[in-house]
């Protein structure tokens, strides 16, 4: 009763409100709008875009140290987290069934395991670093904990339904994996689509001025 | 609420374009701009963090943005933005930001965190709340045409000291000539080197060029402060000044945020594309260079270094041609570690060096540098700003350290064919 809920009208709803909702929000800002830059540029900031967008998946050479621990903790739990949620077996299988009719080879049990464990501590490395270091003291919001604290129960009631030896566990995953979606159009989740952009304009409006961003 | 409040509100909601929109919508508050910056990395203080600068502005896209804002604030469950928030964070967003972009170029999800802070600053200078120093100079820029209270008169007794000097006759208001040149107070006032470099290789090279009587200035207290109208009212008599005289280039001289004000603001600021192109004077020397039209001979055995001005090499996209020029003249020129699109600012940029009440703050933040220069060795520092100038030699100054800065410009005029010095 619960499953058919969290994955029949809660799902639907949740999903409904995700693609609204970041639809929303790709589109408030496309309507805030761009004037023309009228200056005259060195090399074309279309080019540059795309470049930005590729570009910053690494630190500049000389930021490599201080951007160590981010890198190193971020690319495991983002790594870790796109393999758990294309590539673990029940996500292939509800992915080809409920939503696009078609699925791929999931990985391997290992992999999974290894996966996990780069999600988890990369995200707990991540929000550790959030609660203890003086400027992420400073500078986060509600908004910061609320969307780590989801991801890392959906992670968690994931695990734990790996088995899929209960119902009510895959229930329990289903239904933060909804609230995780309704929560994430009006959250700083939102990154995951809105970097395109903000690299993107960066890198369009330094390559104009010739410089690699 | 006050009425100036809310032309700063009204302003700041100016500024919200797609391009802040992302930028807001994307921060992850992973805290990494506080590595790339000067003032927090020299104090150690969470608050000189860049992005915390622009909470004023993070608020206002908050509760006119996002759902849970416009919700919050309609419950009154959160705190919308007040005229206490822009009197709370005047310093920081002035005091300690040089607008020099360094957090721009490591922001992971790639915000241009000093275009935010130049856009910030519209709304705070709307709603009153500027530095007394840099409200002064923007007064004095649009009033008597420089921030510096520089007049033609002072230009033209610098001039008749350059023509004794040189020799050369400086060409004034000639219509017709192919460039026109723009110089910063603190060139006329301090550097007149400057002048007369420029005269000397001019002349070498056979440049036709031309100074207007009527537009001179070259700096923009007006993007400084972040106020577009005061830039635009600048940017316009530039233009004027060569549309009447008829040039095909404006040279950008050894000024920073002046190149930025011009070369990329300019036509923006003045909603229409420019009727010349603008050239900043390195770019232009190494054009001369490559035509084989600046000759220079001699070569100085001083070990050396450069600083990168923000607003020409990062911002400004003038990276190789200050080292393909020092290459030619002095051998023993070696780089600092952090250098080009990466260096870091001398702390004087972006109006701090126009706001006393930064000193303390600034002179701490050059601690930076000072470490640079340090693990360099060397004497002899180059640059190619008036104002990166000033502030390198009162940090060297402050801080009682042996090292001698110069000019660019200057240093190749030293060795001008048939006129070197060493």
């Amino acid at each position: 009763m619960f499953l058919d809920f969290v994955e029949g009208p809660l799902w639907y709803v949740a999903a409904a409100v995700f693609l609204v909702g970041v639809a929303w929000r790709l589109a408030a800002i496309a309507r805030a709008g761009l004037k023309d830059d009228l200056s005259v540029p060195r090399t074309p900031g279309t080019t540059g875009a795309v470049a930005t967008v590729f570009r910053r998946f690494l630190p500049h050479r000389e930021f490599m140290r201080p951007a160590a621990f981010q890198m190193v903790a971020g690319y495991a739990f983002h790594i870790g987290l796109f393999v758990l949620v294309l590539f673990a077996a029940p996500h292939v299988e509800f992915i080809e069934q409920r939503i696009l009719g078609f699925g791929w080879t999931p990985a391997p049990h290992w992999v999974f395991l290894l996966a996990a464990n780069f999600a988890f501590a990369g995200l707990l490395l991540l929000w550790l670093r959030r609660m203890l270091d003086p400027v992420l003291r400073r500078i986060s919001t509600p908004d910061d904990h609320i969307g780590t604290g989801l991801t890392f129960v959906v992670m968690f009631t994931g695990c734990m339904a790996l088995f899929e030896s209960h119902d009510f566990l895959r229930a329990l995953h289903m239904l933060f994996v909804d609230l995780l979606l309704i929560y994430f159009p009006f959250s700083r989740l939102m990154h995951a689509f809105t970097f395109i952009f903000s690299r993107g304009f960066t890198g369009a409006t330094m390559a104009r001025k010739g410089v690699s961003a | 609420m006050s009425e100036r409040f809310e032309q700063g509100v009204a302003a700041l909601r100016r500024q919200m374009d797609a391009r802040i929109v992302s930028y807001f919508s994307s921060c992850v508050h992973c805290g990494l701009c506080a590595e790339a910056c000067l003032f927090y990395t020299e104090t150690g203080d969470p608050k000189y963090t860049p992005i915390h600068k622009l909470e004023p502005m993070r608020k206002l896209w908050r509760q006119e943005y996002t759902f849970w804002g416009r919700l919050g604030v309609k419950l009154g469950l959160a705190d919308p933005l007040t005229e206490q928030d822009l009197a709370d964070w005047e310093s920081l967003v002035y005091d300690s930001c040089t607008l020099c972009g360094r957090c721009s170029m490591v922001c992971p999800v790639g915000n241009d965190i000093a275009y935010m802070i130049r856009k910030e600053r519209e709304g705070m200078v709307a709603a009153g709340y500027a530095p007394d120093g840099m409200k002064e100079a923007t007064r004095r820029a649009l009033e008597i045409g420089s921030p510096m209270g520089v007049t033609l008169k002072t230009l033209q007794a610098t001039l008749k000291g350059v023509e004794r000097n040189t020799g050369l006759t400086i060409p004034v208001d000639v219509q017709g000539a192919e460039y026109m040149t723009l110089f910063s107070s603190m060139e006329v006032v301090n550097f007149p080197e400057y002048i007369e470099s420029i005269a000397r290789i001019f002349a070498a090279a056979g440049v036709s060029w031309t100074i207007s009587s009527e537009a001179f200035e070259a700096t923009n207290s007006g993007i400084q402060i972040g106020d577009s109208k005061a830039a635009g009212e600048l940017v316009g008599r530039v233009v004027s000044a060569a549309e009447k005289l008829g040039v095909q280039y404006v040279i950008s001289p050894e000024c920073g945020h002046a190149f930025t004000a011009i070369r990329w603001e300019g036509a923006n600021l003045i909603g229409r594309p420019l009727p010349f192109k603008v050239i900043h004077i390195l770019e232009l020397l190494e054009q001369l260079k490559e035509a084989g039209r600046l000759k220079l001979e001699g070569q100085t055995d001083i070990r050396l270094t450069f600083h990168d001005p923000c607003q020409i090499v990062r911002r400004g996209g003038v990276v190789e041609q200050p080292r393909q020029l020092l290459r030619e003249v002095a051998p023993g020129f070696v780089e600092m570690r952090d250098h080009g699109v990466m260096n870091w600012c001398c702390g004087g940029g972006g109006g701090v060096s126009a706001n006393e009440r930064a000193d303390p703050l600034r002179l701490q933040a050059f601690q930076r540098k000072k470490k640079q220069l340090d693990e360099l060795g060397v004497e002899t520092m180059v640059t190619a700003c008036a104002n990166c100038r000033i502030i390198l030699e009162e940090g060297i100054e402050h801080y009682g350290m042996d090292v001698q800065v110069t000019g660019l410009t200057e240093l190749l005029a030293e060795h001008l064919a048939g006129s070197a010095k060493s």
